[in-house]
């Protein structure tokens, strides 16, 4: 087990390392120049500015300058908030994007196999085609529109009751996050039901439910003890990669409902060419998405010992 | 069930049923709530230039004169000035305060302004400086900082040597780069200074309490500023920040926000809303600017003269825009520039083309005459969605009326400007917003030294007017020579003018005194005050 661990943390570290490195000869790629803004600025400032963010060496001398401080774990000032460095930037909002995100893993969790099951016990009936309607909605319709319909429904809500009940938007209270999350969640929520049903049915073809039900246990304790507990295997596998995706944050969600995240420094540095938080955030981001990725792995040879072996 | 369906369809449909108590204005604590749409990037004066962190220090730093409710200059931090031909000399008034209760000295002028022009700065908006003696040759790094020409005669008078005679430098100092900073205090906040609210200090008439970064501020009144009897707000609370105009426009709805900006597609949700939609002219002029680099099609005078013809800029107003507030494009010169006892623009009237399909026919055979027919064009624009629909607009004009190929060129701001300052483009959609109160703000931009002169526009004659409009302080000579230039702009077709830019904007009735401003903190709430 402990060599088994350790392989797959070598193997990760490596990883890190490649996402790093594409990364950074991907964005120098991309046209365009970081310290340009709306003035035009003089020779000697640009050779200045170009010298606090050391993009006057060359690129593989600045690639390997990176990779030293980032061994040190410091990814420079932010280019467009120039007081800010980066790693008070991850520090303050990936919190922020944390909290909002395992909420929203809950709620999807918790659904997604609640309507999965449910769907598996009625196949082909009524409720599991209303519920596998809403579930190629949940996955189709982008999440900007889910965020807007729910944003509104509180606006009118609010309205009909004429005051304040739950928050269109903002950040603080656990009222500010249900809805967010509860947005964030729905695709995965969508996901995992789909999974959920797939792998519900096909247990239920095994001979040890076979078996259990020739012995007479009844239906309840079938379902609970034998169907859903094999079933769930597959829904945690993907949920370690889902935790990542969603609790680095939502952009479109955190620009909705106004939520300091993560979500929206990792996106809008892009558009931005804010290299040091685009260096920062993807490194972080695919960091903390090889470790979920890890400890799913190790998780899944615990719950199923054939794993290990193999 | 029917009930239910009922219900839910009504939590979905547009129209409110009952207004929600508004906590976003309270009258007894004269408290107000407002969202911004981003984080503010830089408040440390000397480097901000962005118009979010401008609104913000607007209303946390004073200068040495400021603007009053109705955007004339009265006494800030000086309490009267003096101007020579070569001299500025400002006496400071003696309860100015830092919020720490520190006076606010002649040598924090000082001290900010080398700061400033210290190339090590690397401010962006050091070039504003250029009327102060030496700040150029500074900027450059061939004079040490110490060499500026501003001087602190004592703690209360600032004198300040000029470059040549800038008749409008004591309005210049209303704007942030010329805000004071106290030496003591930024060094001992070094790298982190303006990074946090306890890592700037402040001499306006609020200081900065809480800044979650990308979450909130809270701004509170200042007591020790000098003019706080006149301030009626108590707090300004910034409780949201998002870019998303539909996301304050709820936020509005519901109460939470006093002011919001609305854009093409909100603007009909709260005329649905009946909301009170108001309308705001934002100085900032949009123009199409052309290619002059040798080679380009539109290097070609005739080219650029037949697309001033059958440009219709009441169309563009009222058809492709399509939301209050802009005006017709008419000249690169906005409608507020003052000129010399009325406005500019009324004392000068700007040339129009006028839509004209006959004549613009007759420039583009002459053009194709010149430079054989004309290739495909290539439009670059920025990818709003204003700006697209504005291209595509341009596409069709061209096409249908001259046969001209227009290809455009939709890129993010980073590489719209890359490729502006590299010459990859025939036309660009550009905009330009004043720096300062007088018409060398947009009368520079097409001086051939200007680096913001995208297009290379090259006429040693307009250069000359620029010029002479730089170093003369008589009113009647300088709006001659920018008379002169405005009709040279419209006979050499420079750029075609598209619209003078306009906001819609929703405001809580009970918030009295906001002021909307051409130059300076927009909106500013400083004089704003709330009734019951």
């Amino acid at each position: 087990m402990l060599a088994y661990t350790l392989k797959r943390l070598i193997a990760g570290v490596i990883t890190v390392w490649f996402i790093a490195t594409a990364t950074f000869i991907a964005m120098h790629q991309v046209p365009g120049d970081p310290l340009m803004n709306d003035k035009a600025v003089s020779a000697e400032i640009r050779a200045n500015l170009e010298a606090k963010y050391g993009l006057d060496k060359p690129v593989t001398e600045q690639y390997f300058i990176f990779l030293g401080n980032m061994l040190t774990g410091d990814f420079g000032i932010s280019f467009t908030q120039q007081n800010r460095k980066v790693n008070d930037i991850i520090r303050d909002h990936f919190p922020v994007s944390a909290t909002l995100g395992l909420l929203a893993i809950f709620f999807a969790a918790t659904g997604g196999v609640l309507w999965g099951a449910l769907t598996a016990v009625y196949r082909n009936r009524l409720p599991d085609i209303i519920i596998m309607f809403l579930v190629i909605l949940g996955i189709s319709v982008p999440s900007f529109v889910f965020a807007a319909l729910g944003q509104l429904f509180l606006v009118n809500l609010n309205s009909l009751a004429g005051q304040s009940i739950i928050p269109v938007a903002g950040w603080g209270t656990f009222s500010h996050m249900l809805m967010p999350s509860m947005v964030l969640g729905l695709g995965t929520m969508a996901l995992l039901t789909r999974l959920m049903r797939s792998s519900m049915l096909e247990i239920v073809n095994e001979d040890y439910i076979k078996t259990a039900r020739a012995k007479g246990l009844s239906p309840t304790r079938i379902f609970f003890r034998h169907q859903l507990r094999n079933a769930i295997l597959p829904v945690i596998t993907v949920l370690g990669p889902q935790i990542a995706a969603i609790t680095t944050g939502g952009f479109v969600v955190e620009l909705v409902f106004a939520i300091p995240g993560l979500g929206r420094y990792f996106v809008q540095a892009v558009q931005q060419l804010d290299y040091t938080v685009i260096m920062g955030t993807t490194v972080f981001y695919g960091a903390f998405l090889v470790l979920m990725v890890i400890i799913v792995d190790i998780l899944y040879g615990f719950i199923d010992p054939r794993v290990r072996l193999s | 069930m029917r009930h239910i369906t009922v219900f839910l369809t009504c939590l979905l449909c547009q129209f409110a049923h009952a207004e929600v108590e508004a906590t976003s204005v309270d009258f007894h604590s004269q408290t107000l709530t407002i969202a911004l749409t981003q984080e503010p990037p830089q408040l440390n004066s000397a480097k901000a230039t962005d118009q979010v962190s401008g609104l913000v220090l607007g209303h946390l730093m004073q200068g040495l004169v400021r603007y009053d409710r109705r955007g004339n200059v009265i006494p800030g931090v000086a309490e009267r000035w003096e101007m020579t031909e070569t001299t500025a000399t400002f006496w400071l008034r003696k309860d100015a305060k830092w919020s720490d209760g520190k006076p606010v000295t002649a040598h924090d002028f000082v001290f900010a302004w080398q700061r400033v022009a210290d190339p090590k700065t690397a401010s962006q908006y050091a070039f504003i400086l250029s009327p102060i003696k030496n700040a150029a040759e500074i900027n450059e790094g061939k004079l040490p900082v110490t060499e500026l020409g501003v001087l602190a005669l004592d703690d209360r008078t600032l004198q300040v040597t000029l470059a040549r005679p800038t008749a409008y430098f004591v309005k210049l100092t209303v704007f942030n780069t010329f805000y004071p900073i106290r030496q003591d205090f930024f060094e001992s906040r070094g790298d982190q200074y303006a990074a946090d609210a306890k890592d700037l200090l402040y001499n306006g008439p609020f200081k900065m309490t809480e800044w979650t970064h990308s979450a909130s501020l809270k701004m509170i009144k200042n007591e020790h500023y000098w003019d706080r009897e006149n301030i009626s707000l108590n707090a300004i609370n910034v409780d949201y920040i998002t870019a998303d105009t539909r996301a304050r426009l709820n936020l509005y709805t519901d109460g939470k926000i006093a002011f919001t900006r609305l854009d093409g597609e909100t603007y009909k949700d709260a005329l649905s809303q009946r909301f009170r939609i108001r309308r705001f002219t934002t100085g900032s002029t949009f123009y199409l600017e052309y290619n002059h680099r040798p080679g380009k099609p539109t290097a070609n005078l005739n080219l650029r003269k037949a697309i001033q013809y059958i440009f219709d800029p009441d169309e563009m107003v009222n058809r492709v825009l399509a939301t209050p507030g802009n005006l017709r494009g008419e000249s690169l010169f906005p409608v507020w520039l003052n000129g010399v006892n009325d406005k500019f623009r009324r004392e000068y009237p700007a040339p129009q083309a006028g839509y004209n399909v006959k004549e613009a026919k007759r420039y583009l055979e002459l053009a194709v005459n010149e430079i054989g027919p004309i290739p495909p064009l290539v439009l670059l624009v920025s990818d709003s969605p204003t700006a697209t629909k504005q291209g595509e607009y341009m596409q069709g004009v061209l096409l249908n009326k001259l046969g001209i190929e227009l290809k455009i060129d939709v890129q993010t701001f980073k590489q719209r400007l890359a490729k502006m300052t590299s010459g990859e483009f025939d036309i660009v959609g550009a905009g330009w917003g004043p720096d300062f109160d007088d018409i060398l703000t947009f009368g520079d931009l097409l001086a051939s030294w200007n680096m913001n002169n995208r297009g290379r526009y090259n006429n040693p004659e307009y250069d000359r007017l620029v010029r002479l409009t730089m170093n003369s302080t008589d009113p009647k000579t300088r709006m001659d020579a920018m008379g002169k230039a405005q009709q040279i702009l419209f006979d050499d077709a420079v750029v075609l003018p598209q619209y003078e830019q306009g906001v819609i904007y929703l405001l809580h009735p009970k918030i009295k005194g906001v002021a909307r401003r051409v130059i300076g903190p927009d909106p500013d709430f400083t004089y704003a005050k709330i009734v019951p």
